[in-house]
Parts: C-alpha cells; sequence; structure tokens
C-alpha cells in the first residue's frame, strides 16, 4: 500500500539544530509517531512566517510531507508556545534537561502516547508549578516507568521482601531498594533515609496534584535528586549533558548570595566601626 | 564503473558539503570552472587558501579579522562606551548595515546549549567583563542575540553574569519576529529594532 505523502500531527519541539543555509533540523515527540526529526526549510530567516510557529520548547501542530532524507514541515500552527520558559533561565533550564532525557530514553518513531501527554504536562508544569524541581523529579521517575525503567521502590531487590518502615539502601545498578540485610551484597549500594523513601513512593503512585502540594527541604530534596540522577546515568550509560548548566545556576546563585551576605555584613562593620 | 575523474569527482564531493548545495548545483559550478580561464580558477583557489590563512579572531571583540585587533576596535571615530553583543560574526555586518550603531561589538561565537554540552565557558562570555573596565569605561551593553528561546536564555544567563558591574544592560526590542535568526533581518525591521531597544529587568 502506498502511504500518503502528507501526514499531519501535534508535536513538541525538544531540541533544533542548525541545517545548511537557513533551515533547521527538529527533534519533536508526536503522540502516535514516537519522536521524529523533522526539516524546517527556511526558518531562521527573520521574514519566515513560518519561524514562530517551530520555536524551541512550543507544543505545536505540524503538516508534513515526505522526503528522502528527512520529512519536511510543510505547515505548522502554534497551540502553546510557553512563554514562561523565554523569561526564566531556571526553569528554561530545566526544559532543556526533560527534552534531553526524552531524546536518550526513546529511539527514533517508537509509539508512546502517555510519554508525549507526560512531557507536554511537565512543559506546563515547569512554567506555572510554584515549585519547578518537584515537577521535574516527577518528571523523571515517570519518564523512566513509561521508557520501561520502573525502580522497584518497594519490596528488596535481592530477596524479594517488603521493605520495612525503617532506614533502607537503594541501588542504581539492581534498579531499586534493598533491605539492610543485603545492602552488603550489591556494589555502591546509596543510604535511603525513611522519608526519602516515602516522598519517592507517593511521588510514583500518585497524580501530580497529589505531589504539587509536598514541600521538602533542601536535604531531602537533594537526596532524591542524587539517587534518581544516579539511577538515570545507569540508565542511559552516561550523564545527561544538561544537567552540569542546572548546576552551574544552582552553584552561580548560591555564590552571588553569598557574596551579598559579605558585602552586607562588611557595611555594618565599617558602620560599627564609626560609631 | 568509474564515470568521473577523481579530480571532478572529489571537488563535487567538496562543494556539496557547503551549506545550501547539493550535489547538482555543485556538479553545475565544476563544470563551470573546467571552462573557466585558467586565471579565475586559480584566483578563487587562493582566495580560498586566504580565508584559512590570513584571517584570525580579533582578540578584543572576537569578530572576524585580517588584522589585530580588527578594525572597528581600533577606529577612533567608534563609541567605546558602548558595547553590542552578538552570536555571530554575520550580524555584526547586518547590524552595521543598519547605519543605526556606532559602537563596539562582542562576538560570543554561539549561544548556550545545554542539551549539546555548549555551556558559557564554551562561549565568549568570560572575555567581555574585562572589556567594561577598559580606559573609556563603557556604560552600556546591547545583548543582541537571535530573539528565539536559544538566545533568550544565552541573554538571560549574560544579563545575570553583567549584573553589579553598573553598566545598563539593553536588550534588542522585541518587535522583531520570534524564532528566526539576526542575520536574515532586512535593515528597516533591525534598524528600528536596534533604536527601541530596552533595558532588561
Ligand atoms: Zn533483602
Ligand atoms: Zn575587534
Amino acid at each position: 500500500m502506498e502511504r500518503e505523502r502528507l501526514y499531519r500531527t501535534e508535536a513538541l519541539i525538544l531540541h533544533r539544530s542548525d541545517f545548511g543555509e537557513a533551515d533547521r533540523l527538529l527533534h519533536v515527540l508526536t503522540p502516535h509517531l514516537g519522536r521524529l526529526r523533522l526539516l524546517a526549510k527556511g526558518v531562521r530567516k527573520l521574514s519566515s512566517r513560518k519561524a514562530g510557529h517551530v520555536e524551541l520548547f512550543s507544543h505545536v501542530n505540524l503538516l508534513v510531507a515526505r522526503g528522502s532524507t528527512f520529512d519536511i514541515v510543510s505547515q505548522a500552527e502554534l497551540l502553546e508556545p510557553f512563554r514562561t520558559l523565554h523569561d526564566n533561565l531556571e526553569r528554561a533550564s530545566m526544559t532543556y534537561y526533560v527534552g534531553e532525557l526524552i531524546v536518550r530514553l526513546t529511539e527514533e518513531q517508537d509509539e508512546n502516547a502517555p510519554l508525549f501527554y507526560l512531557t507536554l504536562a511537565t512543559f506546563d508544569r515547569l512554567c506555572t508549578a510554584r515549585d519547578p524541581l518537584l515537577a521535574l523529579r516527577y518528571f523523571e521517575l515517570h519518564a523512566l516507568e513509561l521508557a520501561g525503567y520502573r525502580p522497584q521502590l518497594h519490596f528488596c531487590v535481592v530477596c524479594q521482601r517488603r521493605i520495612e518502615p525503617v532506614a533502607n539502601f537503594f541501588s542504581a545498578s539492581m534498579g531499586g531498594v534493598l533491605c539492610s540485610h543485603h545492602k552488603g551484597q550489591v556494589e555502591q549500594a546509596m543510604p535511603l533515609t525513611l522519608h526519602a523513601l516515602k516522598v519517592l513512593r507517593h511521588m510514583q503512585t500518585q497524580p501530580w496534584e497529589q505531589v504539587a502540594v509536598l514541600r521538602l527541604n533542601s536535604n531531602l530534596h537533594m537526596e532524591i535528586e542524587t539517587l534518581v540522577q544516579g539511577f538515570i546515568v545507569h540508565v542511559l550509560e552516561r550523564q545527561p549533558k544538561s544537567v552540569e548548566f542546572i548546576h552551574r545556576l544552582r552553584r552561580e546563585l548560591r555564590e552571588n548570595s553569598l557574596k551579598e551576605q559579605l558585602h552586607k555584613t562588611r557595611n555594618t562593620t565599617q558602620e560599627g566601626v564609626s560609631l | 564503473m568509474q564515470v568521473l575523474v577523481e579530480p571532478v569527482a572529489r571537488l563535487i564531493e567538496e562543494l556539496s558539503r557547503l551549506p545550501g548545495i547539493g550535489p547538482k548545483t555543485s556538479a553545475r559550478l565544476v563544470f563551470y570552472l573546467l571552462r573557466a580561464p585558467a586565471e579565475q580558477v586559480y584566483a578563487l583557489a587562493d582566495a580560498l587558501r586566504d580565508l584559512r590563512d590570513r584571517t584570525h579572531f580579533c582578540s578584543v571583540c572576537f569578530n572576524i579579522t585580517d588584522v589585530d585587533p580588527c578594525a572597528i576596535c581600533v577606529d577612533p571615530e567608534r563609541d567605546r562606551s558602548i558595547i553590542c553583543v552578538v552570536e555571530e560574526p554575520l550580524d555584526v555586518l547586518a547590524i552595521e548595515r543598519t547605519r543605526e550603531y556606532r559602537g563596539l561589538y562582542h562576538v560570543l561565537h554561539g549561544t548556550l546549549s545545554p542539551i549539546e554540552g555548549i555551556g558559557p565557558d564554551d562561549l565568549h562570555i568570560a572575555d567581555l567583563l574585562p572589556r567594561l573596565k577598559a580606559d573609556v569605561p563603557v556604560r552600556e551593553v546591547i545583548i543582541a542575540t537571535n530573539p528565539n528561546m536559544e538566545g533568550e536564555a544565552t541573554a538571560m544567563y549574560l544579563a545575570r553574569r553583567l549584573a553589579g558591574t553598573g553598566v545598563k544592560i539593553t536588550r534588542l526590542a522585541r518587535g522583531l519576529p520570534v524564532g528566526g535568526d539576526l542575520e536574515y533581518a532586512d535593515q528597516v525591521t533591525l534598524g528600528r529594532a536596534l533604536v527601541g531597544r530596552q533595558a532588561m529587568e
């Protein structure tokens, strides 16, 4: 049967790279065609009427023509630009990371509608959530699950016995929790506090609305972040590149606030001396 | 069976690696050059070699130049108290064409691209900071990165690094169509955007 020359799809634009003279290659995620690479011609020209409709991190409707090397975007309609990301560097840096995780966790053309809707909802949460980092953690856990890597949080990955409500351990290479009897049998098992385990289970099993109400202190958040990202590095066999940028922004903000504090203390001391 | 002799096939292949040139255009250019006078062909070859051997990046603004510092950086007529930051050398050309701007430039050579591992240290961002304390103090930095997500992210980061230096930071007006590249703007649009630039934050 001959394939249609044109097809229509919803898409999220995850990544784009310059291609040729004025074109861009778009890496997009679609609900029913999986992840695709599409050529958008002439969109680097400011005069291009299509340009504003294939912006990075936007939700779009596309009409696509089949091509020999790449399929080509023939029409694009902007559904949601997620403008907040253009004004907030922290939230944008997290969205880059979401885009990279999708690219690395999926194969081209593997249909995964739930992953598309999770990503769409995550873009929205990264714009609107009070704590965008929480939305990012929620995304990581669920994207891993939808890609076939659900961490085991209820039974020891060695003895299969139900985990007791005490301090336990987590192994990235075994993909789950370990009871205190079996932590020694696995290399690099990390301690896991009961509190972190409860939050992880809550995030894994509850809808976002129930997760969004959580308020995690920074130590607890760091424990969860380190654990989930360790698991991601194990799954991908590499550290996602965009993590470095998130960490750098965090580091620079911390350094700046330290500098400001130092500045303030110095000023007060000087005032003290002059009195 | 080898249809084309090796030098012909080789040049067709080399040319077709250039942006905007497919195998057909490439073959047409090669067959034109085969019939062209020897001087013209050698002049082209020399121009290509000089392009590689006789151009550098200006050690002050990182624009492409044959002398260092570049002609703009040493021009006494230019206003040294204002620096316009752009992504690529082609953007300098685009802004010069507007004839609206008489200050200096700073070329970043790209935008932040976390997913490709391109971070602040891979762009000429740190090189901008010492320039602010030159003999003629800089009073304004215009951030003229592209009006798209990648350009906005780079502008936000840059503004953050420049905060606290006391220098006024402005961004090109958003009248420019969103999503495209600066180098393709027509003079009128770009000139207006430059005049209507706004303070950041
Ligand atoms: Zn066990
Ligand atoms: Zn220069």
